[in-house]
């Protein structure tokens, strides 16, 4: 999977890994402030901190 | 380092890797990039979020503030003289008895209407008090909760709070370290309320007593003026909760200024 998504990037290795290191920030920054805030929403605990009956 | 190099240096591809091979080999992929992925979000959890939600919980406690200090000192029923006499009931605030909070309307559902100090958490710790103990609207918000069927800030029973303290900010991190005599600050429109450390207690999810008005004595009728915090114990497991009481010992009206301990934080 990632071996073809390398053979699919164009250019000299220096230009691939420049591209790749743009395309992990994009992600991180997507994970970071979009996917991981929506995540934290859906799989919060019910009760953790509170007594309750 | 040219093309032509990396040419010769590449090995020839071996043609034709077998339908399984190429699945499994992808499935493979697919397992580390989830196992990744789980790593990435527990240290968001514990960094970058909590970060982001002690930030969002210092400007919230700011705006609050300043509402507050704009709002007028006309809101605010004039300070009774300092009881000299000591002819007042104790326990004896030097400001007299805090007011009611009859006058002010009661706090929509999750809307920030407190903050709460607590020195022995951080000389910088300030954070917002919401109604509710929901988690999703309130608690993973960074700040405390307010228990919706416990009474005020000030008044006669017990104004029962709840917070994080593994994730989400951690809020209430050191709630096992508060010390007797310690100081908890509550801020309201009125004024700022002062609590004093009394003990902790440990007990079960379902141990509802801690927050009725008199702290595990069912129906009896409240005298004092009891601040009850709970968070989860022990760290990271929450089998059980913590249970921090403390009772009010001062308060003091807007327009005499903040107690000396916190005035720094309050940016009056």
């Amino acid at each position: 999977m990632y071996a073809t998504l390398w053979r699919l990037i164009p250019g000299p290795v220096w230009l691939r890994i420049l591209i790749v290191l743009v395309l992990l920030a994009a992600v991180l920054y997507l994970l970071a402030f979009f996917v991981f805030p929506w995540v934290d929403q859906m799989t919060a605990p019910a009760q953790e901190v509170t007594v309750d009956r | 380092m040219t093309d032509s190099v990396q040419g010769e240096l590449r090995r020839p591809r071996r043609r034709k890797r077998g339908l399984v091979s190429r699945i499994v080999g992808v499935f493979g992929e697919l397992l580390i990039t989830a196992g990744v992925l789980v790593l990435l979000f527990l240290g968001w959890q514990f960094t970058l979020n909590g970060v982001m939600l002690s930030n969002q919980q210092a400007s919230d406690a700011d705006q609050l503030i300043d509402g507050w200090q704009s709002g007028g000192d006309d809101a605010v029923p004039a300070p009774a003289a300092p009881a000299t006499d000591g002819t007042t009931a104790t326990p004896a605030f030097a400001y007299g008895e805090p007011p009611a909070p009859a006058g002010e309307a009661a706090p929509g559902d999750a809307e920030e209407f407190a903050v709460v100090y607590v020195p022995r958490f951080g000389s910088d710790f300030k954070k917002t008090i919401a109604e509710g103990v929901d988690p999703r609207s309130v608690l993973n918000k960074g700040g405390a909760g307010h228990y919706t069927s416990t009474q005020m800030p000030g008044e006669v029973g017990n104004f029962a709070i709840a917070a994080h303290r593994d994730g989400w900010g951690s809020p209430f991190l050191k709630i096992n370290e508060l010390q007797l005599g310690d100081k908890i600050y509550v801020e309201t429109q009125a004024g700022w309320y002062t609590y004093t450390f009394r003990g902790l207690e440990y007990v079960t999810p379902y141990g509802v007593g801690v927050i009725d008005p008199v702290p595990q004595v069912p129906n009896a009728a409240p005298t004092d003026r009891i601040l009850t915090m709970t968070s989860c114990n022990p760290l990271y497991v929450a089998s059980e909760r913590i249970i921090a009481y403390s009772v009010l010992t001062d308060w003091t009206p807007r327009s005499a200024g903040a107690p000396a301990e916190i005035s720094g934080l309050v940016g009056a």
